[in-house]
């Protein structure tokens, strides 16, 4: 008998059950908006989305991506959608679109504001740091349980599942960003007497802007990985897809539902990438090396 | 070490016993200090004492520079003025107002409509462009945007940057850029500027081109300057009076030339010893009493009788309202007392070498190497205020102060009288013995 052996079972899992049945107990009014919430924003999106004639949306996302970024860009879109539309995947692909901008705006919408928090108290910022730790490093399923317990089966798990694991790079590299803003440039702003929110909105975030948007680029691109995951919970799109082409061995489905899932995250992260250059700092920066 | 107190009319910025100290319990510190401990061994306990005791008071209208070492508490002391720092002890007021008592809203206030800053590093926000950086302080006190602008452009004008508005700081030069810092700092409109160590991440000419550029601005707009520096040629150029500052202590306050000449300590001392003297010290710094002067009514036998007496080659001859007329000399006095002449406006050399009393040293080296009898310093009306002699500025120019060794009775911040001038045993050398003052004396 080790000495472990005299510890008695410490009830970690059931410390959490408790924790979450309590939360179902105790606010059903947050839970019941929430869903309500959710599932409107994406069904909107989605509809709207699908509504609109394929040929305008495509033609529309590759003038975007043209606009934003470049020529071959844009023919890329071109192409990459019309493949979409070509294999059948359009209204799976548009509410995983859908999905993937609720749930990346949720994610940035309580990141950036834990991340200021962070940036501005050390004693914040130690106490975020393990949760996001935690929220990052845990198997991405298990969030499926409580939200499961939640929200039932349906598109509002999928959202919530996702949002949960794509906050922690947001909040990081919001707060990363913004202290890595030279302390003098806060000093002048403090000098010529601005408040700390003229500060953080006129100087802070928008210095830190480059950084922050590479925590939007990770933040979609994780949503995007979850999609798979939301599917298994009944949130449709593309993730449903690929999760019967799984379940009933369809490769051919399979292949072409991940497929689908590529394009989109190409699209989405090369589209935030151009968004980041086109910040004021980063405009600054270029102007800079140029002229060394 | 303090000024005289003055009413709060003059002085915009007053600060007195004020201290700041950083870490564990300040306020402990400061009692520390208060009783005798030294600043290294606060240092010991972990604790830095930036600030140590600090009194003064900068005028309004006045450039004041605070000058010292690194480390010795310069921007600290900066940082308290506009309240980016808390006071650990004493009181400072910016207008008559403490600044310690403030709430972060009142003191964002201050900040808006009193007190502005230039930077080091400029801290220009290079996401804007070079019109909105000026604009800033504007921006912040929510002035409109017709008003912002007009003010901005007319603050860029000022430093020379029209037709900038709309480039990046990233694009401009150093100097280019710390205009940009100034015209932040002026189109804001506040009365007092506090600088810290604006000018020392440019290099030599630029520097002395913003040095330049400040004291024209200052002339026209006559704002209250508080200047930081560590290099003593630039605070000697800029201000009107100057705090020496040693590890958080302010150890003398003065004019430029009372520093150099009347150093409080040796540690001033040893600072002022490499200054260029020769551009920091003004002729009227220096001027000296003449022995004798001659009416332009006299005649050349009260001439003789004159410089005789005070073993003189020349006098300066000036009329009744002490306005130069020019000098005459021991040769041709004794040539027109010899014919018995009775006036002596044939022998009037009227053109002496002249200068100004606010000119540096630099400027009148070469007029007093040309001229054959000393200098003479007038104001603007022609009136003779003192002289020159080689000698003298050689002495100022050399920087252990024998300028008024002779008689060490002398006041060094009035300037040497007379007295020295013609006393025997000034140092004699090459270029001295050539001194016409006291030929007669020496060389016969
Ligand atoms: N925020 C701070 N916390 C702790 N110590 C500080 C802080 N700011 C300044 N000090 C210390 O206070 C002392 C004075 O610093 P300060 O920056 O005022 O000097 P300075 O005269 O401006 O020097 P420099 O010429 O290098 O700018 C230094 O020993 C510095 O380390
Ligand atoms: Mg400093």
């Amino acid at each position: 008998m080790g000495p472990l052996d005299a510890l008695p079972r410490l009830q970690v899992g059931d410390a959490f059950t408790s924790v979450v049945e309590w939360i179902e107990g105790n606010l059903p009014w947050l839970l019941d908006t929430i869903k309500t919430v959710l599932k409107w924003a994406v069904n909107q999106l989605d509809t709207g989305l699908t509504y609109i004639p394929v040929l305008v949306t495509i033609l529309a996302l590759a003038a975007i991506g043209w606009y934003l970024r470049s020529w071959a860009f844009g023919v890329y879109t071109l192409g990459g959608f019309v493949l979409i539309a070509n294999m059948d995947m359009w209204d799976e692909s548009m509410s995983s679109l859908a999905l993937v901008i609720v749930a990346s705006v949720c994610a940035m919408g309580i990141a950036v504001p834990l991340g200021v928090a962070g940036a501005r108290s050390h004693n914040v910022s130690r106490i975020i740091r393990p949760l996001m730790d935690m929220m990052q490093t845990m198997p991405a399923f298990v969030y499926l349980i409580p939200t499961l317990f939640f929200f039932s089966i349906g598109v509002v798990s999928g959202v919530v599942a996702t949002v949960v694991f794509a906050i922690p790079p947001g909040v990081r590299l919001t707060e990363l960003g913004l202290r890595q803003v030279d302390g003098e440039m806060l000093e002048a702003g403090q000098a010529f007497g601005a408040s700390p929110w003229q500060v953080l909105s006129r100087i802070q975030i928008p210095l830190a802007l480059p950084t922050i948007m590479a925590g939007v680029n990770q933040v979609i691109m994780l949503s995007l990985s979850m999609v798979v995951i939301a599917g298994m919970v009944g949130a449709g799109g593309l993730g449903g897809v690929v999760y019967e082409g799984v379940t009933r061995l369809n490769l051919s489905k399979g292949f072409e539902g991940g497929l689908a899932v590529v394009i989109l995250a190409i699209y989405l992260d090369r589209l935030t990438g151009a968004l980041a250059d086109r910040a004021p700092v980063a405009r600054a920066l270029r102007v800079r090396s140029a002229a060394e | 070490m303090t000024d005289d107190p003055l009413s709060p009319e003059i002085n915009l910025i007053e600060a007195r016993g004020l201290f700041k100290v950083f870490g564990q319990s300040p306020m402990a510190s400061v009692e520390r200090l208060r009783q005798g401990t030294s600043r290294d061994e606060l240092r010991e306990s972990g604790s830095t004492a930036a600030v140590i005791d600090a009194s003064f008071a900068v005028r309004r209208g006045e450039i004041f520079v605070v000058m010292g070492l690194s480390g010795s508490g310069k921007s600290t002391l900066i940082r308290l003025v506009n309240g980016l720092l808390d006071p650990t002890a004493g009181s400072l007021l910016v207008d008559g107002e403490d600044i310690a008592g403030l709430s972060p809203k009142q003191l964002r206030r201050v900040c808006q409509d009193k007190v502005s800053m230039v930077f080091q590093h400029f801290a220009l926000f290079p996401h804007r462009t070079v019109l909105e950086n000026a604009a800033y302080g504007l921006e912040v006190k929510r002035a409109d945007k017709h008003e912002r602008s007009a003010r901005a452009r007319e603050a860029l004008a000022m430093v020379g940057l029209d037709g900038w508005e709309d480039y990046l700081p990233g694009e401009l030069s150093g100097g280019m850029r710390q205009r940009v810092g100034l015209a932040r700092a002026l189109a804001s409109g506040t009365e007092i500027l506090l600088m810290d160590e604006a000018f020392s991440a440019l290099d030599p000419l630029i520097r002395r081109e913003m040095q330049d550029q400040l004291m024209d601005l200052q002339q026209r707009l006559g704002r209250t300057i508080l200047f930081i520096t560590h290099d003593l040629n630039e605070a000697m150029r800029l201000g009107d009076r100057i705090a020496m500052m040693r590890d958080g202590r302010i150890v003398q306050i003065g004019t430029a030339e009372q520093i150099l000449n009347d150093p409080a300590n040796d540690y001033v001392a040893q600072f002022v010893q490499d200054v260029d003297r020769a551009r920091v010290l003004t002729a009227a710094s220096i001027m000296e009493q003449p022995v004798a002067l001659l009416g332009s009514g006299a005649g050349p036998r009260a001439a003789h009788k004159l410089m005789r007496e005070n073993q003189l080659a020349h006098l300066f001859v000036v009329d009744r309202h002490r306005r130069l007329v020019g000098t005459v000399h021991e040769a041709d006095v004794a040539e027109a007392v010899k014919r018995a002449h009775d006036d002596l406006t044939d022998i009037i050399d009227r053109s002496p070498a002249t200068v100004q009393g606010s000119m540096t040293l630099a400027e009148i080296l070469s007029d007093s190497a040309e001229s054959s009898v000393p200098l003479a310093v007038i104001n603007e009306s022609g009136r003779l205020l003192g002289v020159i002699a080689k000698v003298t500025l050689l002495n100022a120019l050399s920087d252990n102060g024998t300028v008024d060794a002779p008689d060490s009775g002398v006041d060094g911040l009035s300037g040497p009288h007379a007295e020295s001038v013609a006393v025997p045993g000034t140092p004699t050398g090459p270029l001295v013995s050539a001194e016409s003052m006291n030929s007669s004396g020496g060389d016969s």
